[in-house]
Formats: C-alpha cells, sequence, structure tokens
C-alpha cells in the first residue's frame, strides 16, 4: 500500500511541475510580465516562478490592480458552493433514476428515462442554461435570474459562502435570507447538474444490472430475500465502486461546465471571473486562476484515488 | 387587511423582502418559513431599511474608486457623482455649470486667476476608520489637486502614482499655484488663460478628497486605502465592493444637498447586455444601463419608461491624411458623399441617434447651424473622383472598432454598409478588426487608411472635441486618427480656448467648423442618445448628455411594492 501511495504522490508531483511548466510558458508569452525575474536564463527564471508561487505571489491583475491570489480565493467559494449543490443534486438525482430504471428494465419508464438522459447528457450547456432561464425566470416567473441573494439583503460577506453568511445574519433577516440565497441556486445547480446526472442515471443502471446477473444475487433470491433489500442493501454497495470512479472523473467537466453556467447566471464565482479575465486580456489573472482550477482537479483525482484504494484492497498491489 | 400584532408583522415584512416569486416557490418556502419562525426573529427598521432600495444594473466592474486614478465612464458613474463632489457641477441633465462644493467664484481679468468660495457647511463621509473632525476646507481641495500635480507629494506614488484625466488635459503645466486665501477660499493660478477650465474641473478626475481622511491613513500606515476604502462628501457613502458582483451604498444623512434619496444603492454589475436586460424585464433591477437599441425598441412597444438625453458624442468615419489618396482633400469629400448615412442611422443605431453634420453635437453653444449637410450623391462624389484623377477608383481599408459604444453600437455592422456604398463608387474597401488595444496602438502608430470611431466628451465644453480629435499637436501623439493638421484651424481653436468672452469664443469655433467642412478630414456620421431604462416607479433619474447617471433625487413611488407585499397587505 506504501508503494501505491509513493507512486500516487509522484505523479501528483510530476503533474503540478507540468503545469507549472505549462503556465511559464504562458507567462513568458504575454505583453505584461507577471513577475519580474532577476536572472536572463529561462531555465532559472522558471525556478525563481515556482519560488514566487510558493510564496503565494500569483501575480497582479493587469486590470483591476488586485493580488491574483487574492481575486481567485475571493470568488472560489461562490464556485463551490454550485459545485457541491451540483454534485449533490447530480448524485442522488442520478442514482434515483438508475436505480429505478434498473429496476423497470426495458419498461418504459426504463426507455423513457434512458432517452431523457441522454438527451440531457448531449445538450449544450449553455443552450440548456439559458433555455431554463426562459422558461422558469422569465415565462414563469418562479426562479431568479441572475446573482446569489436579493439585494434587498445586505449580507456581510464573512465566510464567502452565501449559504453560512445568511445563517450568520438570522438575527437580521432570520431565514428568509437562507431561503432567498437558496432560492437563487436552484436554477445554476440545476443547469450544471444536468450532464453530471444523465451519466451517474446511466452508470447506474448498467452497473446495477450487471451485479443483479451475478452469482450471489441470484442465492439472494433463492433464499427468499425481498426484492428491495437485495437492491438497496446487497446489489448497490458493490455497484457503487464504478459510480464512485466516474464521479469523480466529472469533476473536471463539471469546471468547465461552471464557467458556462456561471456565466449565464452573473454567478460571482472562479468561472465568470476567468471568462472576464480573458475578454480583457487579463494574462495574470488567466495564468493563475488555470493553475489553481489545475491543481483542484488533480487534487480531487489524487483524493478520490485514494478513497478507492482505501476501499478496494485489490488496487492497493501496484500493477 | 393590515395585521396589527407586531409577530404577524415582522413575518410578513420578511416575505415582502422577497420578490417575484410563484405562489408555488412562495408556498413552499412559507411552509419552510414556518417551520423555523419561532427561532426567526427580525428588526423592522432594518427590513423596511432594505426596502428603500433602488438596484441599478450596471455594465462592468470599476476599475477603481478615485476618479483621480480612472479614465472608463462605468468607474466615473460609481464613483464622482456618488461618492465624490466637485467645486462646480453640472445641471442635472444640461451643460451650464452649476455651484456645487464651491459656492461661488470669480476670474481675474487677465483670466488667470480663479477664487473659490467654498461652502462650510460640507461633511465628508465616516467609516470604522475614520471619524471627520471637521468640515471640508481650503486644505482638502489643495490636496485633492496636489496629490496629482506634485510629484514631490506624499500620496503622488500611492496607487501607481498616474493620473491619466490629469496629464491628458495637461493640469500640470496649466496649473501654475493653488494657494489657501482663507478656511474656506482657494485660489488656482494659471501660466495661461484656459477658457474650459471650470467645465474641466466639473470632470470626475476634479473631485475633492479628503486630507484629514489621508492623514488618518498615514498613522495607520495603510496609504493605499485612500484609492479602495473611499471617503467623500457625496450624497451615498461606500459600503461594500464585491469584485464583478456588486457595490453597495448608503445614503449619506449630512450631504449638504438634502434632495430625496433612496437609503440603499446598489450597483447588479451585469457585462453582458442581453443579461442585464432580463434581469431588468424580471424586476431584479430598477435602472438598467446601456441598452441596446433593439431593446428600447422592445421597452417602447412595452410601455416601459426609456430616460433618454441627446449626447454629447460623435460618431465619424476618419480618412487618415497623411496616406494617399486621403491627402487629397477632393477625394476626401468624394467619399463622405458616396455614404447614405439614413441608412445606417437606421440599420446600426434603429433612429436612436441625429445625423451628424458638425464634429460637435447640435448642443453645444458653439454649434454651426449655417454648415450645409453633406448631400448623398452617387454621381456628384464619382464626378468628384474623376476630377481628382481617380476616375479608376482605388482600394483602401477601413478599420473598424471590434467594441460596443455608446456612439457606435455596432461598428462592423457600420463598416459593411460603408463597403457596399463605396463599391457603387468603383472603391474597393477591406475591413479590418483587432482586439481593442491592439487596435489602438496600432492606430497610434498610423497604419490605418480609414478608420469608424468616435468620441463621448467628459466635459462640456467644446474645446474637449475639437482639441483632443483635430489639433496638430493631438495628430503627433492623441486621437486624432485623421492625422489632419491644419493651421488655420488650429489657430482658430487655440484662439478659442484662450479666449475668454464667449461671445469670441463662438466665433472662432464657427468659423473652425467651416473650415473642417471644407477640408472634410472625417465624414460626420451620427450624435447617438444617451439612454437608460427604468421601471415606471422610478422618478427623478436624469443622464447628463455627457452620459453620466446620477442618483441624487432618485426616488422610489409609494406605490412600488414587490408582489409578496401587495398580496400580504390586501
Amino acid at each position: 500500500m506504501f508503494a501505491t501511495l509513493l507512486k500516487q504522490i509522484g505523479t501528483l508531483i510530476i503533474s503540478l511541475l507540468g503545469l507549472t511548466v505549462l503556465t511559464f510558458i504562458l507567462s513568458l508569452q504575454s505583453d505584461t510580465p507577471v513577475h519580474t525575474y532577476q536572472s536572463n536564463s529561462v531555465f532559472i527564471q522558471y525556478f525563481e516562478y515556482l519560488q514566487f508561487l510558493l510564496d503565494g505571489n500569483w501575480g497582479t491583475s493587469s486590470i483591476h490592480k488586485r493580488s491574483v491570489l487574492k481575486d481567485f480565493l475571493q470568488h472560489f467559494p461562490a464556485t463551490i458552493e454550485l459545485i457541491l449543490l451540483a454534485m449533490v443534486l447530480a448524485v442522488t438525482a442520478g442514482l434515483g433514476l438508475g436505480i429505478v430504471a434498473s429496476t423497470r428494465r426495458g419498461g418504459w419508464l426504463d426507455n423513457t428515462l434512458m432517452t431523457s438522459s441522454l438527451i440531457g447528457y448531449s445538450m449544450p450547456i449553455f443552450w440548456w442554461g439559458m433555455l431554463l432561464v426562459l422558461l422558469f425566470s422569465l415565462t414563469l416567473g418562479w426562479t431568479p435570474v441572475a446573482g446569489r441573494i436579493d439585494f434587498a439583503y445586505d449580507i456581510e460577506p464573512y465566510t464567502r459562502f452565501m449559504l453560512i453568511d445568511t445563517l450568520l445574519h438570522h438575527n437580521q433577516y432570520g431565514f428568509s435570507a437562507f431561503l432567498n440565497a437558496l432560492h437563487h441556486l436552484v436554477l445554476p445547480a440545476i443547469t450544471l447538474s444536468t450532464i453530471p446526472m444523465a451519466i451517474v442515471a446511466r452508470m447506474t443502471r448498467s452497473s446495477l444490472l450487471a451485479v443483479l446477473k451475478s452469482e450471489y444475487i441470484r442465492t439472494a433470491r433463492s433464499k427468499g430475500i425481498s426484492n428491495q433489500r437485495i437492491i438497496w442493501v446487497h446489489a448497490l454497495r458493490n455497484a457503487l465502486q464504478p459510480i464512485l470512479t466516474i464521479s469523480g472523473v466529472q469533476i473536471s467537466i463539471i469546471m468547465s461546465g461552471v464557467i458556462i453556467t456561471e456565466y449565464i447566471f452573473a454567478w460571482p464565482g472562479i468561472g465568470k471571473w476567468l471568462l472576464e479575465a480573458v475578454s480583457r486580456r487579463d494574462f495574470a489573472s488567466i495564468q493563475g486562476g488555470v493553475l489553481a482550477l489545475s491543481i483542484i482537479v488533480i487534487a480531487f483525482n489524487l483524493a478520490l484515488d485514494f478513497i478507492s484504494i482505501y476501499l478496494n484492497p485489490r488496487l492497493r498491489r501496484p500493477s | 387587511m393590515i395585521k396589527k400584532s407586531n409577530e404577524n408583522n415582522d413575518l410578513m415584512i420578511n416575505s415582502s423582502l422577497y420578490r417575484d416569486l410563484s405562489r408555488r416557490a412562495r408556498l413552499l418556502i412559507s411552509l419552510a418559513a414556518l417551520a423555523c419562525c419561532s427561532c426567526a426573529p427580525s428588526d423592522n427598521e432594518k427590513a423596511d431599511d432594505a426596502k428603500d432600495l433602488l438596484v441599478y444594473c450596471s455594465e462592468g466592474s470599476p476599475d477603481g474608486f478615485n476618479p483621480q486614478l480612472v479614465t472608463s465612464g462605468t468607474s466615473y458613474d460609481a464613483t464622482a457623482n456618488i461618492i465624490y463632489n466637485q467645486l462646480v457641477t453640472y445641471k442635472p441633465g444640461t451643460t451650464e455649470i452649476a455651484p456645487s462644493l464651491a459656492k461661488s467664484w470669480h476670474i481675474s481679468d487677465d483670466g488667470l486667476r480663479y477664487t473659490f468660495n467654498l461652502r462650510d457647511d460640507i461633511t465628508f463621509h465616516g467609516s470604522q476608520i475614520f471619524t471627520p473632525s471637521r468640515s471640508m476646507n481650503a486644505d482638502d481641495v489643495i490636496f485633492s489637486f496636489n496629490r496629482q500635480r506634485l510629484s514631490s507629494h506624499p500620496y503622488h506614488g500611492i496607487s501607481g502614482g498616474r493620473y491619466p484625466y490629469f496629464t491628458a488635459q495637461s493640469m500640470g503645466q496649466l496649473i501654475k499655484d493653488i494657494r489657501k486665501t482663507g478656511e474656506h477660499q482657494v485660489e488656482f493660478i494659471l501660466t495661461r488663460p484656459e477658457s474650459p477650465f471650470l467645465s474641466i474641473l466639473a470632470t470626475p478626475f476634479a473631485s475633492i478628497l479628503s486630507a484629514e481622511y489621508a492623514q488618518q491613513l498615514n498613522r495607520l500606515h495603510r496609504p493605499e486605502w485612500i484609492d479602495s476604502k473611499p471617503i467623500g462628501t457625496g450624497p451615498f457613502r461606500f459600503e461594500r465592493y464585491e469584485p464583478d458582483a456588486y457595490i453597495r451604498y448608503k445614503r449619506f444623512d449630512n450631504y449638504f444637498n438634502q434632495s430625496k434619496r433612496v437609503k440603499n444603492l446598489v450597483f447588479a454589475i451585469t457585462p453582458d447586455a442581453a443579461m442585464r436586460f432580463a434581469r431588468f424585464s424580471a424586476g431584479e433591477c430598477d435602472v438598467m444601463s446601456y441598452p441596446l437599441p433593439v431593446h428600447l425598441r422592445v421597452a417602447q412597444k412595452n410601455d416601459l419608461k426609456v430616460v433618454q438625453t441627446p449626447g454629447l458624442n460623435v460618431a465619424y468615419w476618419a480618412f487618415n491624411t497623411e496616406k494617399p489618396p486621403f491627402h487629397d482633400a477632393k477625394v476626401r469629400r468624394a467619399l463622405t458623399m458616396a455614404i447614405d448615412r439614413e441608412a445606417i442611422l437606421q440599420t446600426v443605431y434603429d433612429r436612436q441617434a441625429t445625423l451628424a453634420t458638425n464634429p460637435i453635437p447640435p448642443s453645444s453653444w458653439a454649434y454651426n447651424k449655417n454648415i450645409q449637410k453633406v448631400t448623398y450623391s452617387k454621381r456628384r462624389a464619382t464626378e468628384l473622383l474623376a476630377e481628382a484623377g481617380y476616375a479608376n477608383g482605388f482600394s483602401i481599408d477601413i478599420w473598424a472598432m471590434p467594441i460596443q459604444r455608446a456612439y457606435n453600437p455596432n461598428a462592423r455592422k457600420m463598416a459593411e454598409m460603408i463597403q457596399q456604398d463605396l463599391a457603387d463608387i468603383n472603391v474597393d474597401a477591406r475591413i479590418i478588426t483587432y482586439e481593442w488595444g491592439t487596435f489602438l496602438s496600432r492606430l497610434a502608430q498610423g497604419l490605418h487608411h480609414s478608420v469608424l470611431l468616435g468620441w463621448n466628451a467628459d466635459n462640456a465644453d467644446p474645446n474637449n472635441f475639437f482639441s483632443p480629435l483635430l489639433s496638430c499637436n493631438s495628430a503627433i501623439s492623441g486621437n486624432n486618427y485623421a492625422k489632419w493638421c491644419n493651421n488655420q484651424f488650429d489657430d482658430l481653436i487655440l484662439k478659442g480656448r484662450t479666449s475668454a468672452a464667449q461671445s469670441d469664443r463662438t466665433e472662432y469655433y464657427l468659423k473652425a467648423q467651416e473650415v473642417f467642412k471644407r477640408e472634410a478630414p472625417w465624414l460626420t456620421i451620427a450624435h447617438a442618445n444617451n439612454s437608460v431604462l427604468i421601471q415606471p416607479e422610478i422618478s427623478g433619474l436624469t443622464v447628463s448628455p455627457i452620459g453620466n447617471i446620477n442618483f441624487e433625487g432618485v426616488t422610489i413611488h409609494e406605490g412600488k411594492s414587490k408582489p409578496a407585499e401587495t398580496k400580504e397587505r390586501q
């Protein structure tokens, strides 16, 4: 197990170094230098660049004259909030739909659910988001068009997680601010969760169907255990392993999805910040943002690997 | 029926904050709220405060909160008329100079000394780190200008030490000295007479900052906060800025002009015009900035309120007079005749603009009404080209700006229309566009044949058009993209700038416009209207011809109740 962990950490370090090389090359190409290097040698400059990163000096935005790292950390909680809700939605709804479809295999419900998930999977996210805004916000008036909360609530950003901050303002607004913030989250989270939800649903269905065919389920059936118990207790636990893996892989899909979703809903997170940096040619922000997002994706995948290793003893031996 | 009990009232006000919810959504939320209402006491006063709120959907994030350091209209809107005041201002919606922090002023006969008598009842805003101990006085005025003027000033180098507008207007060379002649009196001594000086002092860069606040920040060793945690004298005080999301202001109750104002003002930063319109349509904002022509059409169809004022701006097609064939005035005149500007007005501006005859708009006091409009005639254009020796035509480039501006909503479309018109007179035009920064730097190098651009004045003096756009000096290193240097014209606008009497100035400028028309360095295209969309309950909002939006005096009618509240109170 120790060797496997070591290998994973080695992979992480190589990925991170590769990433910093790429962003370093990008920084050399920009008209406005992000950092001032002492040396003329590009090789030594790269090490200076690494030193800057480790010191927390990620450059200064050429437009706003603010620290890139500070900007990133300011926008990050909004993105995390959105991603977490979208993930919860995707996993719970995806699992539920997948289970229902697998138990009704071949029936009209199965066909309908799988066709819908295929549509959900293939729908371009910007189009889907705009359709939802048009229907639920502009036509029906059920959801807000944009933003994180109604401006009637004056919420001091203590943690920058709106749901937490509104609860910290409980004395002032009761729970109505929290509910309002939740209300603002609904549509962006649905938009962002649609593709992962479809993937989880399809994966759950096929994984469950495969498990349900296995010998031990047949044995359980022969013992007269109820269908409900077979699915929820015996089959699902084993079917979860590939679902967990596929959910982890989706972090990069979610990350690219969140950029578009934030733009559609004027959600003040990393995605909107990065897109605006691109439109303003703010190289320091682009470079810092891309680096930070990539580190998060790599770290998330690594964490998931560790969880899988912990759950599945067979993975502990390096191949 | 209005419920009387306090507890019910609390609940009702809380729910009244909740706008635009469907019955079903409200039902769900009410159920959830009911489940926890026992632990949710609220403060009536705060909730009422929150209701007195104006949301302005603005087009972008400000570059900073000190108008001395920035130049964009977006930054000016968020600072100059909200947080700060200048010595003089424009009467709302006009270009007429009016007193502001200075109650009166006197100009010496030689035009070299401007003495301002300051009001003695002006208070600066307070914040958690600053409580003003005195009213505004001459020291604050001197601090505000000397910071920009003197490189030896302790605050000069703070936040980069660049003062773009101050430098662009050559204020450093113009102002010889600023003296305190009394506790509430200050004198500006100029190196030469400069008639537009008062207009220039009404520009955002001339906002008055607090010298006492600067001292306080020095004590805290955080001088840079003067630019990021602004303290001014304006109608609203800055409360919070969430980058790219919103700016929150609170009404300043000790403001010297006790005009009606809302208690809370929020700039909801929404750069995408379609998104701004969606938010406006859904009632999430009360005022929408920079609507596109299509939004104005929809708004007019749906009886939404549009506040519109003819803009102090001009859109033009400049010919690079340093390059053949544009060095020949005959060719330039021929090309101006070949373009169907009425069609451009219809297609590009959706009629939200007027046809431009002169480089300055008709609202300016120096406008020459006697200049003949260019008549659209392809036949005459072809004849003129033949006379100039170009009977077989030629090829040119048209540079179209890549971004949308109030004076030109779609330069690319405009370029395409011009291209078609030119093809009819045997002129082959190629359209060129670069990213905005590259576009401007290449223009400055004079790499273009011709360019579609425009200008939005930042003060109401006609010199603000002539000198920066058409003088010989600006042809070398300025915004004169026609690279046009005409000695007669230059002489006239210099006289216009340095004469004291407005009648003399008018005479010079009228003549200058005649020279401009004869020489045709540009085809003047349009003066676009400045517009904002407002909800029907809003009143008192003015948009100045310069394009600034002013929230002083804006009120929300009593009738403005959010849907939930109306229902509850019935």
